[in-house]
């Protein structure tokens, strides 16, 4: 028995800032201090604050450190697991309660209002010791469900849930089994898409850095379900350390008996192999992330037939996103019903969210589905920074759209979102304020889709083409009228002919932003203007003569030599030469240079 | 993604090619080989140069056309080297919002390269590149392996700097 555990972040923003090297260090003092048999170090998943990483914190205190360096460490072993006195300096700041009393992290604005059912062992357990999770119930629902329940049972249980798919789209995963089920074939397959290719959303990656046994115990029941023997994990190059630990974690089940041959003696065999995407936004689509695991460029088929009929190597398949099959054990040992008690009508249980974007508590929560954007935004993610203003928050990436802060009281779920222009997508959440121009974001998701685009389809290969010159042409100061109108005849057009997902909803981000922000747009074309001083094109930088003392600061400092003057007088910026990159403004010590 | 094949020349050393033989033989008989070869090729070579394509091609058995259509379709296959520190800066939507294309812009005028372009003398080459999931770190990037995260546009000289061998 250890009197002390450390838990200490190993999810990639942590291990970004070092974290591996916090690990190290705790070990080392430990063992100086004599420490190592009775402090037990635990190199977890994402506690989910990551604006304040790497995190540590210590139990059983429950003392959350937070962004905490290397050099921290001798002080933490020294003080708090040697004396036993907190340290203080180190702590979150909305933990401490008065002087040395601390509370407990569940009643921080962070955590009070979240539901972790996805992310239960996230920041609990060790995700590389398969004991730990089998500790917290792990196999305990592959256990039930092979020895107690029919491959039927298993399916009405989850549709009775009302699980929808995870990934975005949300359609019912029980359905998806169900019809997969009755589908006779030599072979199916069950397959996990962890190629989490939004950017600004890191919700699958955390589940499988802090509990990657959960996707592997969940696929082996979908197995069972349908009648599949072998499982594919297809995700992101991107992500090493996942891929590590899911590696770590095949190999453990393997050795434990709870993956391959005869599992618990029922004589039901499954396996997994992982297969490495690289770097292909459209193999998240379900039958491009097929034709890539066959090897082959990933671009999408047309559906019917539908996977469960004809999917990877043409047999039945079923894939199903990583957050939704972490929440499939959790509904076999706890019921359908119980979980149908979370979330709203239509869409029960909880969702994962990253936040991101201009928000104070960057980072992963999960809460209640009908919670609303901004309890979310306001309360858990502790809202803007620097006193800037919530202007709108963008959800669904590429394939989703802005909504306003007007509409921040709607409850979140797959039919509010859909009703509101955008969707829930995977649960990538950037927040945006009044500094961020709503034009620029559009385009900046349209480049992106015009990019990923994999050029079956001509809709979707020539028409995001268009439309991002569109966009560009009004961001750089020459749109008409006449462009706003031909983009969004444009977006109706390429929404109702691409092939697959990606092309069908990469308009959204501007038929959304052209619905809440049309003013903005307005601005551009009418006055030339870029109201959230964004679009660098429409901007110009000037020196406010009655500030300007002559330092010569920003003229050292312009990287094009654009700033004349002499020492001592007023200067000005030749606006010809202007790269507008702003260098001369952040040195600016008076506030003398203003951009409009 | 627009790539060019490399025009430098071809080199590879004896243990390289022991590598790929060996890798190429253990994938033989897999389906859906052409992937994974690929990765781990580049893993050996650190780019797919055309010649290493064409030997998987002949050992996996299928054209040069379907091995070429694969490594130019995902972004991740290099067609040509990179440089000796790789910088990529990350456009994903958490950055770009907190103003990586800033940082990235200060890097190309420092650099006096573009995005995608590796400095004559081979010591630096520039991508920019989406989403890295350190979105707690926005805006970040990365040389090599090393993470630079919470950056302002100043911060690239110092950074540079560290790298002046």
């Amino acid at each position: 028995m250890f009197r002390s555990n450390v838990l200490v972040c190993g999810g990639t923003g942590c291990t970004s800032s070092h974290s591996d090297e916090i690990v190290a260090r705790l070990n080392d003092e430990l063992a100086k201090q004599g420490l190592s048999e009775e402090v037990n170090v635990v190199r977890t998943g994402c506690f989910g604050l990551c604006a304040l990483g790497p995190i540590v914190i210590v139990y059983p205190e429950g003392s959350f450190y937070s962004m905490v360096t290397p050099d921290d460490v001798p002080e933490i072993v020294s003080e708090h697991l040697l004396k036993g006195r907190i340290v203080k300096r180190l702590l979150y700041k909305e933990t401490i309660v008065d002087d040395n009393t601390t509370k407990s992290l569940n009643e921080t604005q962070f955590y009070a209002k979240q539901k972790r059912i996805a992310l239960r062992n996230c920041g609990v357990v060790n995700p590389e010791v398969i004991d730990e999770y089998i500790a917290r119930d792990g196999y305990q629902a592959l256990g039930k469900v092979l020895t107690e329940m029919t491959p039927e049972q298993v399916i009405d249980e989850i549709l009775a849930s009302g699980l929808r798919g995870r990934g975005g789209a949300g359609f019912p995963t029980g359905l998806k089994w169900k019809f997969a089920r009755p589908n006779q074939a030599d072979q199916k397959y069950v397959c996990c898409n962890a190629d989490e290719g939004d950017p600004g959303a890191f919700m699958d990656r955390s589940v499988l850095e802090g509990d990657p046994h959960v996707v592997l115990e969940a696929m082996a029941i979908a197995g069972y379900a349908i009648g599949a023997t072998q499982g594919y994990i297809y995700i992101r190059a991107e992500y090493p350390i996942a891929v590590d630990r899911l590696r770590i974690a095949i190999q453990q089940a393997r050795e434990y008996g709870l993956l391959g041959k005869d599992i618990f003696g029922t004589g039901f065999d499954f396996d997994i192999d992982l297969r490495l995407g690289a770097g292909a936004f459209v193999c998240g689509e379900e039958t491009a992330l097929m034709t890539s695991i066959e090897g082959k460029r990933g671009e999408p088929r047309v559906r019917p037939p539908f996977p469960a009929v004809k999917g990877l190597f043409a047999k039945p398949t079923v894939l199903n996103n990583v957050e939704t099959y972490a929440n499939i054990p959790q509904i076999i040992l706890n019921g359908a019903d119980w979980f149908k008690s979370m979330g709203t009508e239509k869409s029960a249980g909880t969702k994962v969210f990253a936040l991101g974007g201009k928000i104070n508590n960057t980072g992963l929560v999960e809460v209640p589905m009908g919670t609303t954007l901004r309890t979310i935004v306001e309360e858990i993610g502790g809202g803007i920074p620097n006193g800037h203003k919530f202007k709108a928050a963008q959800t669904g990436g590429p394939s989703g759209g802005c909504i306003p802060e007007a509409l921040a009281d709607v409850e979140v779920d797959y039919d509010n979102l859909i009703a509101i222009g955008s969707m829930m997508g995977s649960g990538g959440l950037i927040v945006m304020d009044e500094t961020t121009c709503m034009v620029d974001i559009a385009k900046f998701f349209l480049e992106f889709t015009v990019d990923e685009s994999c050029g079956k389809c001509t809709p979707c290969r020539i028409g995001t083409k268009r439309l991002l010159e569109i966009l560009d042409k009004i961001t750089s100061g020459k749109g008409t009228l006449e462009d706003i109108e031909k983009a969004e005849e444009l977006c109706e057009y390429i929404k109702a002919n691409s092939l697959c997902g990606l092309g069908q909803t990469a308009p959204n981000p501007v038929l959304s932003t052209l619905r809440y922000y049309r003013d903005e747009y307005l601005a551009h074309v009418t006055e030339k203007k870029c109201p959230a001083g964004a679009c660098k094109a429409l901007l110009n930088y000037s020196i406010v003569a009655d500030k300007c003392k002559g330092c010569t600061l920003c003229a050292r400092n312009c990287p094009v030599g654009a700033i004349n003057g002499k020492v001592r007088e007023v200067h000005t910026i030749d606006v010809d030469k202007c790269v507008k990159c702003g260098v001369c403004m952040s040195n600016c010590k008076f506030g003398a240079i203003v951009k409009e | 993604m627009l790539k060019t094949i490399s025009s430098l020349p071809f080199h590879d050393t004896p243990e390289q090619h022991e590598k790929l033989v060996a890798m190429l033989e253990s994938l033989k008989d897999q389906p859906g080989a052409v992937m994974p070869a690929l990765q781990q090729a580049q893993d050996i070579y650190g780019y797919l140069p055309i010649e290493v394509q064409k030997q998987i091609a002949d050992a996996l058995e299928v054209s040069l056309e379907e091995v070429y259509g694969v490594s130019t379709f995902y972004s991740q296959f290099a067609l040509s080297p990179k440089g000796k520190y790789h910088i990529s800066v990350c456009l994903g939507t958490a950055c770009y919002v907190k103003g990586s294309d800033k940082v990235l812009d200060r890097l190309i005028t420092k650099l006096g390269i573009n995005a995608e372009e590796c400095t004559p003398d081979g010591k630096f080459s520039l991508t920019a590149c989406r989403c890295i999931g350190a979105c707690g770190l926005a805006p970040v990037m990365t040389i090599n392996d090393e993470v630079y995260g919470r950056l302002v546009p100043e911060d690239v000289d110092k950074i540079l700097a560290q790298y002046a061998d």
